[in-house]
């Protein structure tokens, strides 16, 4: 395998395409909802662009859907998608643990590979941290992801 | 080595000022654009093109951010270092007196480079702190800093500082925080949908509250090359200040800020062969002296009393403080490289490879370039959108095949969002680029929505 591709895994560029919870309407977006379960978080990389706007709701103790509307590049955009679909049912202390051990592979630059068993698809990320520009791109749904479902829970 | 004075160099520019490959020229005859193989003899010069990136040799597509430089710059600068290294403007000591020379040299050259004389060319970090120095000096003189004599450069609210919407934001926000220490109000000339001036515009928004108009000579996304003499004659009629932001021009075309009669000029070494940490300021005789200083602190006044100081006049007012010295004088090598190779003729190969650039670009389906479409003039520099596939990923995907380009807005995100973009990739050219190099960059871009499994119309597949 290219060094390309082991950055760009066919997982990555899969979910890049099907954007799973990507589809929050951004008329939806302006006014965060301040409802008890619900959280939102906007997040920007100033150096290429990327954005996104990311609702948690949490019922029942667990994460009931995390939706999200962004533009950015294809490692920023399969994230958020690998993102909503590990979050679906985990319970909210476990998700910040997620999003935790997800950022210690992404800042390990290389040193680190992710545990499937541990973040699902999230683990073919592992080749991002060896591009210290990149990093950011596949940290910005789980870094609005903590923000947002510490606001859910906490309402 | 025997101790040779810049200026000596600037009129023999001996062993290792030559580029390599350049045949003098006739003076008589038209001058032709550098060749291919000239290119390729050139590129000797500069140590870092031989380097491999990724495997790959390094194609550095990059140069409208930043240049590289010839041998001539590098020794120019340790030469500084080795022989002549010590305070300038101060102590009696003769590496003191050849260390200032050196520095003066050098500001000399620079300024004959752009058609300025050296009282007219202040030595600043970059274009960015060159264009900050203008905005605090501007404002120094609203609130009366130096008096009437300074009436001209005074903003008040009702007075307008005109810009474009295609600046860099070194060329925006300095002025839009001018206006809010003034109250004046800032305005911009827009683009049409090709990115060009609109002169109508222009024409409609130049009137007598127009203090000051700000514009870059070449858009560093466009590539196009703006009217500026048309601009600065229409500035002049009511009597508004002109200030031109070279620092997409001065790298890559004949200079000469006098014809073009602009009150201000920008522009960066570190653009043109030159170090980073040095860049000027052009101003025309007359109005340097009348500004009040930016920057204030030593080296560049005359009386000092502990309530207040009387300044030196310029170019020394506004440089305060120890200066970028073996900088400047590596900066002059720079220019002096640039000169001997022939500014008509770096333009003429620059404007082919922008050519090359664009049509290539242009039959690549989902591919849109920005700016001026084939066969128009633009400088050797060509911003692109690859249909579906964002910006970063285009970079990520040339950088496996060696080839460095940039990513995202370019430091000019109004002009991306008028386009309708939020990022794109530029691949911009110099002197040292050869078609082959565009070549390769072409073959790969129109590899890129395969590689992602976008189709033309952005859809993913
Ligand atoms: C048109 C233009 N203006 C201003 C600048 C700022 O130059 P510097 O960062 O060297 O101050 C640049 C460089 O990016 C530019 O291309």
């Amino acid at each position: 395998m290219s060094d390309l591709d082991v950055l760009y895994q066919q997982i990555i560029l899969d979910h890049a395409k099907v954007r799973t919870g990507g589809d929050l309407p951004e008329s939806e977006t302006a006014a965060a909802p301040v409802f008890p379960g619900i959280g939102q978080s906007h997040q920007l990389n100033p150096v290429c662009g990327d954005e996104i706007t990311l609702r948690v709701t949490v019922e029942d103790g667990k994460v009931a859907s995390v939706r999200w509307n962004g533009a950015g590049c294809a490692i920023s955009m399969a994230s958020a998608s690998v993102l909503s679909e590990l979050a679906e049912g985990v319970v909210p202390e476990e998700l910040l643990g997620l999003i935790g051990n997800f950022r210690e592979v992404m800042r390990s630059r290389g040193k680190l590979a992710g545990e499937e068993e541990i973040l699902g698809d999230a683990a073919a990320f592992s080749g991002v941290s060896r591009y210290p520009a990149r990093v950011k791109c596949a940290m910005l749904a789980w870094v609005a992801a903590e923000e947002a479902l510490r606001q859910a829970v906490a309402a | 080595m025997t101790l040779v004075s810049a200026r000596t160099q600037r009129h023999d520019p001996g062993q290792h000022g030559r580029p390599q490959g350049v045949e003098p020229l006739d003076r008589a005859s038209v001058p032709v654009a550098l060749t291919d193989t000239e290119v390729r003899r050139i590129r000797n010069d500069f140590p870092i093109l031989e380097k491999e990136v990724n495997g790959k040799p390094l194609v550095y597509l990059d140069s409208g951010a930043t240049s590289q430089n010839p041998v001539s710059v590098l020794e120019a600068e340790q030469e500084f270092y080795e022989q002549r290294n010590a305070a300038v403007h101060r102590g009696a000591h003769q590496l003191a007196v050849d260390a200032t020379d050196a520095f003066e040299d050098a500001r000399a050259t620079v300024a004959g480079f752009v058609g300025a004389t050296d009282s007219e060319l202040v030595w600043t970090a970059n274009a960015t702190a060159g264009l900050n120095l203008l905005a605090y000096s501007f404002s120094n003189a609203s609130v009366g800093h130096a008096g009437a004599a300074a009436e001209r450069f005074m903003l008040a609210p009702g007075d307008e500082v005109l810009v474009t919407e295609m600046e860099h934001h070194a060329n925006l926000i300095p002025w839009q925080e001018l206006c809010r220490r003034t109250g004046a109000t800032l305005k911009f000339i827009p683009i049409d949908d090709d990115g060009a001036l609109r002169l109508e515009e222009a024409d409609r928004l130049i009137t007598g509250r127009t203090k000051v108009l700000a514009f870059t000579h070449v858009s560093n996304v466009l590539g196009s090359i703006n009217p500026v003499q048309e601009l600065t004659a229409m500035a002049h009629r009511v009597g508004a200040l002109v200030v031109l932001d070279a620092c997409q021009s001065a790298p890559h075309l004949p200079l000469d800020l006098k014809a073009l009669d602009v009150d201000f000029a920008v522009f960066s070494g570190h653009k043109m062969l030159g170090p980073t940490g040095i860049g000027a300021l052009y101003g025309r005789a007359g109005l340097l002296d009348a500004m009040p200083p930016f920057l204030t602190g030593g080296s560049m006044i005359t009386t000092v009393s502990m309530s207040e100081a009387q300044y030196l006049p310029a170019p020394q007012r506004f440089e305060a403080g120890t200066q970028a010295v073996s900088q400047a004088v590596a900066f002059a090598a720079a220019v002096n490289y640039l000169g001997e190779t022939g500014m008509e003729r770096i333009h003429r190969w620059e404007m082919e490879l922008g050519q090359r650039l664009v049509v290539g670009l242009q039959a690549i389906d989902g591919v849109r370039v920005l700016g001026p479409v084939a066969g128009r003039d633009r400088t050797g520099l060509a911003a692109f959108d690859v249909a579906g596939v964002h910006a970063h990923d285009v970079g990520q995907f040339l950088d496996a095949r060696g080839i460095a380009v940039r990513v995202g807005h370019h430091c000019a995100q109004p002009l991306h969002r008028r386009l309708g973009l939020s990022a794109s990739t530029r691949a911009s050219t110099y002197l040292y680029n050869t078609t082959d190099e565009i070549d390769q960059l072409l073959d790969a871009v129109s590899n890129v929505r395969g590689y992602f499994g976008v189709d033309a119309s952005g859809e993913r597949r």
